[in-house]
């Protein structure tokens, strides 16, 4: 099994290959077309804003390589969103896989809530997802001042302010807001799901 | 629901944590690896690495270390102590670290909070805040709480936060040690005026210390270091007394 993590511009990608490597997983980290269109899964990681990462995939091509894909695609934080079809952080258009644009956190209700959504927050599944396969109510990492509403694909969903996609999936991708390479066991569980599929 | 987080907090010292720390019994006490595992383990939120190392070599000791925790451990953990520029964080940050704390170099150059939020993005970016009650008012010292600066607490934490901190490490040096409860009266204060996560430090001795921190001084987080090392608190039994409580914990 190859497990291909897209390099570009956003933070914290080696966590990611860290985190697989804990599941006894041995992932490549790599931006060549080649090594990701043949690998048998690919991750899509990031820790970022949203346009400057949007323009470098663009001006790679990487954008319409990812939309593209037919193998198990996992889009974390970040790369949930730039499968979006919009976001409001740096108002960009994103890739589109997903039917939803991503907005930012609105707090004027309720100034408690702080921004960013950061720390363990609990996800709970709406329909039944193998990547979601033995977990519901569990808490996961999330930090992000950015979501995606609930929409046609999202599978699970976390409250915060408002309730919003924490999993989304259609077809062969699959994408999380929380980062379950930083969180604990609940974490690993899910990327071990993903290797599954 | 988001989960109130309770932090360790660890000396490191050419790699190795430092003193005082027998919290399990290990084969090698001082690693930090090991102890990150078992706090994640035992049901820490995050972690808190502190350089306290002032050599260049133990710094680049410390770089190592970042990267076998991130290797190892899975939780996410902060990272800080002699932190001076954007090329400090983005190596601490490349070896594997998620957030980086910076206090000192943050007073003497507001700019630097700019420059990391700007590069990384906010979140990354924690500002760590040492203050004291003097003549009524709190106010910031720096150099381990030894050099006063003449920056109020609220102040400094507000400019701070505009300047793209992601959130305040607040430790008051009245509290700090003395294990008789955290500073909520200022806690509190801080909570009401920022709009960033305030991380309470100094002061927690017992669980119902923890659990006044998040009530009255309303912190989104907790951190420690003795009371944890010593196992005088297991983080297990602190968040089943805080769920208790009424106080949504990870569990």
């Amino acid at each position: 099994m190859t497990v291909a993590i897209i390099k570009y511009n956003a933070g914290n990608i080696f966590s990611v290959l860290y985190a697989l490597k804990r599941i006894g997983v041995e992932a490549i980290v790599t931006d060549d077309f080649e090594t990701i269109r043949n690998a048998d899964k690919v991750v899509f990681p990031g820790v970022g804003e949203a346009s400057s990462a949007m323009s470098y995939l663009k001006e790679k091509g990487l954008d319409e390589l990812i939309k593209n894909l037919r193998q198990p695609v996992l889009g974390i934080c970040i790369g949930l969103q730039l499968m979006c079809r919009y976001s409001e952080e740096g108002a960009v258009k994103c890739m589109g896989i997903f039917d939803v644009d991503v907005k930012k956190f609105d707090n004027s209700g309720d100034r408690n809530k702080k921004i960013p959504h950061m720390g363990w927050n609990t996800v709970n599944s709406v329909k039944e997802n193998p990547l979601m396969k033995g977990l519901d109510g569990e808490y996961t990492y999330f930090v992000h001042s950015y979501y995606a509403p609930v929409c046609v694909n999202t599978v699970a969903e976390c409250n915060y302010i408002t309730p919003f996609s924490a999993v989304l999936c259609k077809d062969n991708f699959y994408a999380v807001q929380f980062h379950p390479e930083k969180s604990g066991d609940v974490g690993e569980r899910i990327l071990r799901n993903f290797i599954e599929l | 629901m988001l989960a109130k987080r309770i932090i360790p907090c660890l000396d490191v010292k050419d790699g190795m944590t430092v003193k005082g720390v027998n919290f399990v019994n290990f084969r090698s006490a001082g690693d930090p690896v090991e102890l990150g595992r078992a706090y994640s383990k035992a049901g820490a939120d995050e972690l808190v690495f502190l350089d306290i190392t002032a050599s260049f070599e133990g710094r680049k000791t410390f770089v190592e270390m970042v990267r076998r925790v991130a290797e190892n451990v899975n939780i996410p953990f902060t990272v800080g102590g002699g932190i001076g520029s954007v090329d400090d964080v983005g190596n601490l940050l490349n070896a594997g670290a998620d957030k980086v704390s910076i206090n000192s170099s943050a007073i003497k150059s507001p700019q630097l909070i700019s420059d990391i939020a700007g590069n990384f993005g906010c979140q990354v970016c924690v500002v760590a805040i040492d203050a004291r009650f003097d003549n009524g008012e709190w106010m910031c010292y720096v150099k381990g709480g030894r050099v006063p600066t003449g920056k109020r607490l609220y102040d400094w934490a507000y400019e701070a936060q505009e300047r793209g901190a992601g959130e305040i490490l607040f430790t008051s040096m009245d509290h700090d040690g003395v294990k008789e409860g955290f500073a909520c009266d200022a806690l509190a204060q801080l909570n009401s005026m920022l709009s960033i996560p305030v991380i309470a430090s100094g002061g927690g001795g017992t669980m119902e210390h923890f659990r006044d921190v998040f009530t009255a001084g309303k912190a989104d987080a907790a951190l420690a270091a003795s009371v944890f090392h010593f196992n005088e608190i297991k983080i297990s039994e602190l968040k089943d007394f805080l769920s208790s409580n009424n106080i949504n914990v990870r569990r």
